[in-house]
């Protein structure tokens, strides 16, 4: 077999393997659209006014929840996911075997990157149907398809650095959770920020998660002037996801951290 | 001359100041079963990680199938077969999903229903591998490292914490295993599983090999003296001064040793005749593998690992 061909096969099993773990489908998948129905109906019908005069928040929600399940598929998935089959020996075991090792990786990302794109599009269609939230037209849609590719590369490759700093798997939610949801809180993802001078803000700036909903809201909203590429957003998530990749690639390790 | 399937010579390696290997040779032929023995903390699983190729080695030359395994080669790894101690499988897929996955990368696997059949586990094929007992696992675990065909397999401690009827069941598959040629190299902490499935076995502790030989002759155990064993009832008259002399109380019954058996039974039995006394539980024995183990690491059953 090519090694294409079982990169593919891989990413079938891995696949299998997600859908089947209530544990990942239900908090990578449902998670994102379960705050799209609570969120909208505790704060839809509050006024938005980046979006326009009669804007409501609903119509935030629909970016700014794209953002976060690209969060949610492609870090929380992947650290998790990945702290739980190092521990377990999985990840020993399979350098044991001849697959190379990239097609394992390869696997587990195209798996959440899969999943991300589902929820973005039904993000989506949800927001269009139940709240006339337009789908960007032709000039941004280049935009939100490049900031939501970035977004999921740069995730991807912080929540494999992650899983260096997890020691066990009891750890395992406390850091990846700990690490996040304090940010999803400041950086325009479940509470939107009207007002961008805050401290909140300069500390949300630093990090990354800030810059992809950004670029992903901008992309979306109506009274954006011009393609709504946001070069400084996207600059910064390729700087953190550069600055992943050569960490995860010195760092990464296939054996449990904590030997029995 | 037959083919060396593992070769081995003055392996060392060092955890920081912890020499875990001092200096270990092997020589083990391609069809043969060998069994590695020795406590926690011996050397053993650092020596069979390093011919697996996870750990590095500080010295010595070391040849699996005739390839280096510090170079984790995947031609190497086409023809080993690995079962870790304690490792994972993929909760979510079957029994046969998971020996399919790992078919899948290796050029020229085993049939699915013949590794299926060798490990017993026909009736829980299409189980997930999360509803799979202990020992079920841990023949899925064998299952799985039989799935590239290898000519060469790896079994670290696979029955440690079964229950004895699946004890039985791992034997007979490696049973079958050896009867299909593969050389296989094995590390127990059970020395009725090393009898039983060795045709070679070598004891490890403090890093180096202390003896080396088949489960029946090893540290010459077939000229060792017999054990006889047997109890006296309470109003029993006095052995005679000749079995007197040798006799020790162990655990509320007397042992004597000999090199000469027929002698001492024959003494022991007549008096016995004689002073009409029983000898309840009487008993004749070699040592075991056990009793010769337990002399080489000195009874040091547990160490840190």
């Amino acid at each position: 077999m090519s090694d294409l061909a079982l990169a593919l096969r891989q990413t079938k099993y891995e696949n299998r393997s997600f859908w089947r773990n209530p544990a990942s489908a239900f908090f990578t998948f449902a998670f994102p659209l379960m705050f799209m129905v609570i969120f909208n109906l505790i704060f839809g019908n509050s006024k938005y006014s980046p979006f326009g005069q009669n804007a409501t928040v609903s119509q935030f929600y629909t970016p700014a929840l794209m953002a976060f399940s690209i969060i949610t598929a492609c870090y929380t998935n992947i650290a998790m996911g990945v702290v739980f089959a190092r521990e377990g020996g999985i990840l020993k075991r399979l350098r044991g075997t001849p697959l190379p090792p990239w097609i394992y990786l390869f696997a587990r990302i195209a798996v959440s990157v899969m999943v991300a794109t589902l929820l973005v599009v039904i993000i989506g269609l949800f927001g269009r149907v139940f709240y006339h939230v337009k789908l960007p037209g032709v000039r941004t849609l280049p935009a939100l398809i490049v900031a939501l590719v970035v977004g999921a590369a740069t995730f991807c490759a912080i929540g494999l650095a992650m899983t260096s700093f997890v020691p066990n798997v009891d750890a395992a939610p406390a850091v990846v959770n700990a690490t996040i949801f304090p940010l999803l809180f400041i950086s325009d993802i479940f509470i939107p920020i009207l007002n961008h001078k805050g401290v909140l803000t300069k500390i949300a700036n630093i990090f990354p998660v800030k810059h992809l909903s950004n670029a992903v809201i901008t992309a979306y909203n109506p009274h954006t002037v011009g393609s709504g590429f946001e070069g400084k957003d996207l600059l910064i998530l390729g700087i953190w996801g550069v600055a992943a990749v050569i960490f995860a690639v010195r760092r990464f390790r296939w054996e449990p951290k904590e030997q029995s | 001359m037959t083919s060396l399937a593992i070769e081995v010579q003055g392996l060392k390696k060092s955890y920081g100041s912890i020499e875990a290997v001092r200096g270990i040779d092997l020589q083990i032929a391609a069809g043969e079963v060998f069994a590695l023995l020795g406590p926690n903390g011996a050397g053993k699983t650092t020596t069979v990680e390093i011919l697996e190729g996870y750990r590095r080695r500080d010295a010595g030359s070391v040849s699996v199938l005739g390839f280096d395994p510090a170079r984790r080669e995947r031609a190497m790894k086409r023809r080993i077969g690995i079962v870790l101690q304690s490792t994972g499988v993929e909760q979510f897929l079957t029994v046969s999903e998971v020996i399919e996955m790992y078919r899948g990368y290796y050029p020229s696997p085993r049939p699915l229903d013949e590794i299926i059949d060798v490990v017993g586990l026909n009736e829980k094929r299409d189980e997930r591998v999360k509803k799979l007992s202990g020992g079920q696992q841990r023949r899925l675990d064998v299952a799985i490292g039989l799935a590239g065909d290898p000519d060469l397999l790896f079994l670290d401690e696979p029955t440690t914490g079964f229950d004895p009827g699946a004890r039985r069941r791992m034997w007979d598959a490696v049973k079958n295993l050896k009867a299909l040629g593969k050389t296989i190299l094995l590390t127990t902490h059970y020395m009725d599983e090393a009898q039983e499935l060795a045709d070679r076995v070598a004891v490890i502790t403090e890093g180096r090999i202390v003896a080396e030989g088949p489960p029946g002759t090893i540290a010459g155990r077939e000229t060792a003296k017999t054990i006889v064993r047997f109890r006296l009832p309470d109003r029993a008259p006095a052995l005679p001064p000749s079995l007197k002399n040798a006799a020790r109380a162990r655990d509320g019954r007397i042992e004597i040793d000999s090199e000469d058996p027929r002698k001492l039974l024959h003494e022991l039995t007549g008096w016995a005749l004689e002073k009409n006394v029983t000898l309840d539980g009487l008993e004749v024995t070699r040592p075991t593998l056990e009793d010769v183990y337990l002399k080489l690491t000195g009874g040091e059953a547990e160490a840190a690992e």
